[in-house]
């Protein structure tokens, strides 16, 4: 391994930089990413077509796209069972799902960052409570917990992007409890505690700042999951519900149909909840070499 | 070691009382009253008033949860609401299904990835280990359910060589004994019932058991890889044995430690992707039972469910760290 720079000031920001044009994995994965964000972003002008026609088209039902010769015209990618066009849909789609994995992911950090300071920075009794309820947190699958929060609180995509949040909070407490407890511990932090600095002035100016290699690392990778557990959470009819074009939703509505021949509607939705997750689990990966040498496996 | 085990035995308690709080407390942060939920929508006055005394809702709630929690350790969650069955009987008639099909798919998880992964170590950066590292990287990202939906496509409706749903052919005769079809078949030497349910369990199985494989395939490397490394497999090179007996003999073992680690964190993940696989498949599993429960707003079934989840997962990760101290004698465990 590379022997790190010994003045920290030189080696941040452009060598940060340097490092990641190197990381083939994270660049692909940023590219994919980008790609997704552009779609989302640039959904009303790249869209061929209304992803919520309405009266629905259902002259136009499950007409097959590009590949065939009785396709329905403009839609490259077919039509859905409500005759609508999948490709418009999938691209409205990475507006949904990115935009719950996003809220998910940034309930999960407010949540995690707040309990695993409060724990990791106060210890005693109140890291033992936090800690507690952490294990417990972690006695259950995270889908089944997710699942269990929708049953108290009810359907639907706000509802499903909070239960993830809930769900991922704990392992975020733990990431920044174990990066706090070892912050704690240097010496910069003692003096500051000598020279008389309060609490929040150290955890905001000096522990927290230190925090965000890990955050940013298992923040993309959770993001992956995030976006996986919504289209599963909408796959299971628990949470985005029609019409609203969330990949998940779009393939419980399409999957029965390809008994009938009609492949093309429940395979290209899962095809782009592929490519997000793999995009952003190859991005974290990199990410994770990148920022942090000694958490590489 | 005796000591280890029963700490973290001790450990569980608070672990399960915790998810009993939670499982209790369902059906109390529902919106509405429970007595009505419980009793249904259109239930009278007079019903749900009943149902109010019956199950107790008009105590208080610590009272009521010691009652509840009473109850639950023998076993009794109640009745569900939508079938009228004690809640027990019903996930316990599913929970083999679940079983079965989670082993299976454990089972095909560790005999590919182990081996894809020796495989790649032993030729690092060869085409095949490029191959099998990028078919992992792939499947670690995979949204188990539409796998499941593209397996069924391909191999149930265009290929029509494997059955899309069910347990088994409802034509063939077949007795159950322990819930497990393939061993029920096996103990009555009903062939016929045998070869039905595997066709049956290929499919799931293949789709609940690609994220593990992804994920076994990939640790098994890098720590084959770590293995290969150290420098007691140098000597065994230098003193001349044969190559495979180095890998196959010697660092094979070593380096399936964190691989056992990794195989107990997966079955959460498992028990997670059941419940999506169970969804695509019609399978009668406890999976499909608690999405079921959730979609019908059967508080009873879900609070059972919940505890039952809980109490299974917590068993696994627990035998898993058991096993994991035991085959590595390097851990010191306090």
């Amino acid at each position: 391994m590379k022997q790190e720079t010994t003045n920290y000031k030189e080696s941040t920001g452009r060598e940060l930089l340097r490092r990641f044009k190197y990381n083939k994995s994270a660049v692909f994965g940023l590219i994919i990413i980008f790609f997704m964000v552009f779609c989302a972003i640039a959904a009303d002008f790249i869209a061929p077509n209304d992803p919520y026609p309405s009266p629905p088209l259902l002259a136009n039902k499950l007409k097959p796209g590009f590949w065939s010769d009785k396709g329905a015209p403009g839609m490259p990618l077919g039509s859905d069972g409500l005759g609508r066009c999948v490709l418009s849909r999938i691209i409205y789609g990475a507006r949904v799902s990115l935009t719950a994995g996003f809220v998910a992911v940034a309930i999960a950090m407010f949540l995690g960052i707040t309990l695993g300071v409060l724990s990791g920075y106060f210890g005693g009794w109140i890291d033992t409570i936090i800690m507690r309820i952490v294990d417990i947190m972690f006695a259950f699958p995270a889908l089944l917990l997710a699942i269990v929060i929708v049953a108290v609180a009810g359907q639907g995509l706000e509802k499903a992007m909070i239960a993830i949040g809930i769900v991922y909070s704990p392992q975020m407490a733990r990431i920044i409890r174990s990066s706090v407890l070892y912050i704690k511990e240097m010496e910069y932090i003692e003096v500051q505690k000598a020279i008389g600095s309060s609490h929040w002035r150290i955890i905001f100016r000096h522990i927290l700042p230190n925090s965000v290699a890990p955050v940013i690392v298992y923040g993309t990778l959770m993001l992956a999951s995030a976006i996986l557990d919504c289209a599963a959470l909408g796959f299971l009819g628990l949470g985005a519900q029609p019409p609203i074009p969330e990949w998940g939703a779009m393939l419980a509505d399409s999957y029965s149909f390809i008994v009938s021949g009609a492949w093309w509607a429940a395979t290209f939705p899962g095809i782009a909840i592929l490519l997000s997750v793999l995009g952003l689990n190859l991005l974290g990966d990199g990410l994770r070499d990148i920022l942090d040498p000694r958490l590489k496996q | 070691m005796k000591r280890y085990i029963i700490k973290r035995l001790l450990m569980l308690i608070p672990v399960l009382l915790g998810a009993s709080i939670l499982a209790f407390s369902l059906i109390h942060l529902a919106p509405g009253d429970p007595a009505r939920t419980i009793a249904g929508e259109h239930a009278s006055v007079q019903t749900i008033e009943k149902v109010r005394i019956k199950y107790g809702l008009d105590k208080p709630l610590i009272t009521q949860y010691w009652i509840w929690l009473k109850q639950a350790l023998r076993g009794d969650f109640g009745r569900s609401i939508v079938s009228n069955e004690y809640v027990s009987k019903e996930i316990l008639s599913r929970f083999p299904n679940t079983v079965e099909l989670t082993l299976f798919s454990m089972f095909i998880a560790i005999v590919v990835g182990v081996l894809a992964g020796i495989i790649s170590a032993s030729r690092q950066y060869s085409l095949l280990d490029y191959g099998f590292m990028g078919i992992a990287l792939f499947g670690v990202s995979m949204p188990v359910f539409w796998l499941g939906i593209m397996l069924m496509m391909i191999f149930g409706v265009f290929l029509r060589w494997l059955p899309i749903s069910g347990r088994i052919d409802i034509t063939i005769p077949f007795t159950k004994i322990t819930g497990l079809y393939l061993i029920d078949s096996i103990i009555t030497g009903n062939w016929a019932a045998f070869i039905s349910s595997l066709r049956h369990l290929i499919l799931p199985s293949l789709a609940l058991g690609t994220i593990p494989m992804a994920t076994i395939a990939r640790i098994t490397r890098s720590s084959m890889l770590e293995v290969l490394k150290q420098d007691f497999i140098r000597t065994e090179r230098a003193k001349g044995l044969p190559e495979r007996t180095v890998i196959y003999k010697h660092a094979v073992r070593n380096a399936l430690i964190p691989v056992v680690t990794v195989i107990g964190l997966n079955f959460g993940l498992l028990l997670s992707g059941a419940i999506l696989t169970e969804t695509v498949f019609s399978w009668p599993g406890v999976g499909r039972y608690v999405v079921n429960a959730v979609q019908m707003r059967d508080y009873p079934a879900v609070q059972g469910c919940v505890l039952f989840f809980a109490f299974i997962f917590v068993v696994v990760n627990l035998i898993t760290d058991i096993v994991y101290v035991y085959i590595d004698p390097r851990i010191k465990y306090q």
